[in-house]
């Protein structure tokens, strides 16, 4: 017989006995694919939206100087920006003006920005597709704002921005200068932030120190912080849906190390019935391998394959709960799929192997005791 | 053929290997398809100087993780509870970690 033959009688053989207990297998197999798909959604999604922001974000402003009191973001001002031109490799200096805007009667915050060269002017306003599914019917009609003085300020849409780029504009009102001052009760002297262009990359943590003792109230932030904040935010070992699922993870090691170590009377008697006809104990090793790879690699591989199809398909459906939080306005964009060969190797390497072998040891116990003292016990 | 179980089972384990691949090439076509859409976000982010991904809209420190004061994921004390759901997926950077104490760009 050959080796190639003989590998098949035994998985034909291992298949008849996963089959014999198939309620028991079904479960565990149902478990184990439930953990490869939470750990491999969970492994998509978050690689895959830091990798988005750092594709996206490459282009946000060199450095950002914000004002803090009382440890606080504050409104910075005008004049600040010819002490930041003075410092040597500063390209320019522009104010930048946005703020939030809470509409009480939705519910929901609204993230106002002001650009006048590509905003249509005063008295209109261009809003993000998140704030016009807010709205109720039309999309272009007029949308009122409690100003600061308890006056209302009534702004005609002029547009919406594109629904492809809802991860960064759903819920973005672009607005005038003139009425973001209006709304807020900002001062001409004062903007929210300065953004700076700088000569020389290599020069941007020079110029931050420098803004920071030249401006001891200030806190310049650096594009390389922005990517460094969203690895943060989105390390997939970090995160609340890791901290809650590695119960559901310990409970399915101690699951899986019980059912692999702890072999049943019936499986002892099998081995002993097996090794008494002749069955030599690398067969019997050979067996319960093949009984392991089966389970564990079934399940790795249709977890992966709804995990996937849940992320990249299903725009994350189960997590939709967790990530909305008490959001109001949420970006419906389906998440670009960059996902990687590593990724997979990494939970193959901690689902599969560690299963498998430990389905190996106890068997190996088991399979070097006289057959006779097997039966009998 | 499909007399011997385990026929059965490679035939099941190569359809299964094959959808895998086929994932692996519906995202590598997928990729360069959306290319031109992440191009054109950038863009948006370039020209309305933006610095985030509108992810969380519950608070502001969510909304703008980068932009966010130093205090702000912990609004009444540094071992306050968080309000939102959202804060607690967000922990704290790590830059946060390592320069505390330091006052070097902060």
């Amino acid at each position: 017989m050959s080796r190639i033959e003989k590998q098949r009688n035994i998985i034909g053989f291992t298949l008849s006995s996963l089959l014999r207990r198939k309620r028991k297998n079904a479960a565990l197999i149902g478990v184990y694919t439930l953990i490869v798909f939470m750990l491999a959604s969970i492994m998509f999604f978050t690689y895959s939206i830091k990798k988005e922001a750092s594709f996206i974000l490459k282009d946000a402003p060199e450095i950002m100087v914000q004002r803090l009191i009382a440890g606080r973001h504050d409104l910075i001002p005008l004049r600040y920006t010819d002490t930041i031109r003075q410092i040597k490799g500063v390209q320019s200096v522009k104010g930048r003006l946005w703020g939030y805007y809470y509409d009480p009667i939705k519910g929901a915050n609204y993230t106002l920005v002001v650009k006048e060269d590509l905003h249509n002017g005063p008295g209109t306003i261009t809003i993000g597709k998140g704030v016009s599914r807010n709205l109720p019917g039309k999309e272009y009609g007029t949308m009122s704002f409690k100003t600061h003085d308890g006056n209302y300020l009534f702004l005609k849409i002029k547009g919406t921005l594109s629904s492809e780029s809802e991860l960064i504009s759903s819920d973005l009102i672009l607005i005038s200068e003139g009425d973001f001052r209006k709304l807020f009760g900002v001062s001409r002297e004062y903007v929210t932030d300065l953004t700076l262009k700088v000569r020389n990359p290599k020069e941007l943590t020079t110029i931050a120190t420098k803004i920071t003792q030249l401006l001891p109230d200030t806190r310049p932030i650096l594009r390389e912080e922005i990517s460094r904040t969203y690895d943060a935010v989105f390390d997939w070992r970090g995160g609340m849906i890791i901290v809650l699922f590695s119960g559901a993870v310990l409970a399915f090691i101690i699951f899986s190390w019980d059912k692999a170590t702890g072999l049943s009377a019936e499986e002892k008697r099998e081995i002993g019935i097996l090794k008494a006809i002749g069955w030599e104990t690398s067969d019997v090793l050979l067996l319960k391998f093949w009984e392991g790879t089966i389970v564990s690699l079934s399940s790795f591989l249709i977890g992966i394959l709804l995990a996937y199809l849940h992320i990249f398909l299903a725009s994350s459906t189960l997590f939709e709960p967790v990530l909305k939080g008490w959001s109001v306005l949420y970006p419906n964009s389906k998440i670009a799929p960059l996902i990687n060969a590593y990724q997979v190797a990494t939970l193959f390497f901690l689902t599969v192997i560690p299963y498998t072998v430990a389905t190996i040891v106890p068997s190996w116990r088991a399979a070097t005791i006289d057959p006779d003292s097997v039966m009998r016990a | 053929m499909f007399k011997r179980k385990s026929n059965i089972f490679f035939l099941y384990l190569a359809m299964n290997i094959l959808l895998l691949g086929l994932l692996f090439a519906h995202a590598s076509l997928q990729e360069k398809a959306d290319l031109l859409i992440l191009s054109e976000k950038g863009k948006m982010v370039e020209a309305l100087e933006l610095t985030d991904l509108c992810l969380f809209t519950d608070a502001r420190y969510t909304r703008h993780p980068t932009m966010a004061d130093l205090h702000s994921p912990f609004q009444d004390y540094p071992l306050s509870f968080e309000h939102f759901p959202s804060g607690s997926l967000v922990p704290v950077p790590q830059t946060m970690i390592s320069n505390r104490g330091k006052d070097a760009i902060h």
